[in-house]
């Protein structure tokens, strides 16, 4: 490999599995082009009935929350528990609500 | 096979003990280390080692199989050898997709499958002479790494177990076509039958080598255990391999050929005779049979696929240049 030779794109792979299912990361593919990489994309993750329809994505093009702001992004907020049906005191005559 | 990968391995690491212990918590507590996530450079090392050389495998395994397309007995046979040729090729990808979320690109590991300087399993530098040899591969090259993939699946790096899901589901079929292949040699002619003990005798033992050296010589199990990375020690999966395999030989009518085999009622399981480690360092060093011509066949498919990667490139700049153009008139 000479070292000016391109470094091929990157893209990101999705199937749905079957429809009314949504589409699902499995994994990453090399391709020049986008409609190479949804041939490609087709023969290394689907070969056996894996899906119905398949997405690429150039990996460039992900912006990914920084694992080090998962507390302040993803705090479950427990303490928000006006946010839960069982904050509100409901009489039981109402029945089901 | 992918015990190997380990060997060699630098696991140092140098991050502060509170790092460390935090790190070692969340392994202790079965979560899944995911990509962006804080890691020791010694976690990290070791798996871009083991996984690249998982990959490195996967992709070298197709040539000695490769050997054999033209001259399957049948169709049937034939379309199954591809078929799975395929999957080998699939499965190298699907590793060489994990060990790219660790921050290295694919051109850098295989570059160094290509100048020599990675390692692929040891098992891949012997010749396939016979067909019963693409049977004996199928069988215990295959199931050996079954026995080392399953408890890969729950490895603590998320992009690597769930790879391994993928290849664990498709493994299944090419140990059954190459149990398959035998089963139809031994119900045959007596050379039939003799080809397939033949093979059975040169491939046992470097399929019990797959699993790396014994736990009294790794160095590197230790860490990569308690990191979750291996979960299962060289020996403990070895004995596991050997006990499915040889009532296997058994109903084939072949002999296992190792002398020393012996079942064992206490630990109900086989003890096996000693394996031939000057013969597994030589391999692994380089020496084997098929080493030079492995390493010639991929660098020899590298450089003549140069012109499509780049003409592949030239027309993919060409169509977006073409866009552009397009989009500004």
């Amino acid at each position: 490999m000479s070292n000016n030779e391109t470094l091929t794109q990157l893209w990101e792979v999705f199937i749905r599995p079957s429809n009314g299912l949504a589409h699902k990361h499995a994994g990453s593919i090399h391709s020049a082009d986008s409609e190479m990489a949804v041939q490609a994309a087709r023969d290394v993750y689907t070969r056996r009935g894996e899906g119905t329809s398949l997405w690429v994505v150039p990996s460039s093009a992900i912006v990914a929350s920084d694992p080090r702001d998962k507390e302040e992004l993803f705090d479950p907020a427990d303490d928000k528990i006006y946010r839960h049906p069982s904050f509100y005191n409901i009489p039981d005559e109402v029945g089901h609500m | 096979m992918y015990s190997q990968g380990l060997i060699g391995a630098d696991d140092s690491t140098h991050e502060d003990e509170e790092f460390l212990a935090r790190f070692q918590a969340r392994i202790d507590a079965e979560e899944k280390i995911e990509p962006n996530d804080a890691m020791p450079q010694g976690y990290r090392k070791t798996l871009v080692r083991q996984i690249a050389q998982h990959a490195h495998s996967e992709i070298v395994g197709m040539l000695p199989e490769g050997n054999w397309v033209t001259r399957a007995p049948t169709l049937k046979r034939k379309a199954a050898l591809i078929a799975k040729i395929q999957d080998e090729g699939g499965h190298g990808l699907y590793l060489y997709s994990a060990v790219e979320t660790l921050g290295v690109s694919r051109e850098q590991v295989t570059q160094e499958l290509l100048s020599g300087k990675a390692k692929y399993s040891s098992i891949f530098n012997y010749p396939a002479i016979t067909w019963a040899d693409i049977g004996a591969i199928g069988w215990l090259v295959d199931g050996a790494a079954i026995m080392n993939q399953i408890p890969l699946c729950r490895c603590s790096y998320g992009p690597y177990a769930r790879a391994m899901v993928r290849v664990c589901k498709e493994e299944s079929f090419h140990q059954r076509q190459g149990y398959e292949i035998l089963m139809m040699l031994c119900a045959g002619s007596d050379e039939q039958k003799a080809m397939a003990q033949d093979a059975l005798n040169r491939w046992w033992w470097p399929s019990l080598m797959m699993f790396g050296p014994h736990d009294s010589e790794s160095t590197h199990g230790s860490q990569s255990e308690k990191w979750k990375i291996k979960r299962i020690s060289n020996d403990d999966l070895r004995r596991k391999f050997v006990t499915a395999t040889v009532p296997q030989a058994e109903f084939l009518g072949l002999e296992v050929p190792d002398p020393e085999l012996k079942w064992n009622e206490k630990t109900e399981s086989y003890d096996i005779g000693p394996i031939d480690w000057d013969e597994f360092w030589s391999v692994v060093k380089g020496n084997g049979v098929m080493n030079k011509e492995r390493l010639e066949a991929r660098n020899k498919a590298w450089d003549e696929g140069a012109w499509v990667r780049e003409a592949a490139n030239a027309f993919a700049l060409k169509s977006q240049e073409r866009e552009q153009l397009e989009a500004a008139q």
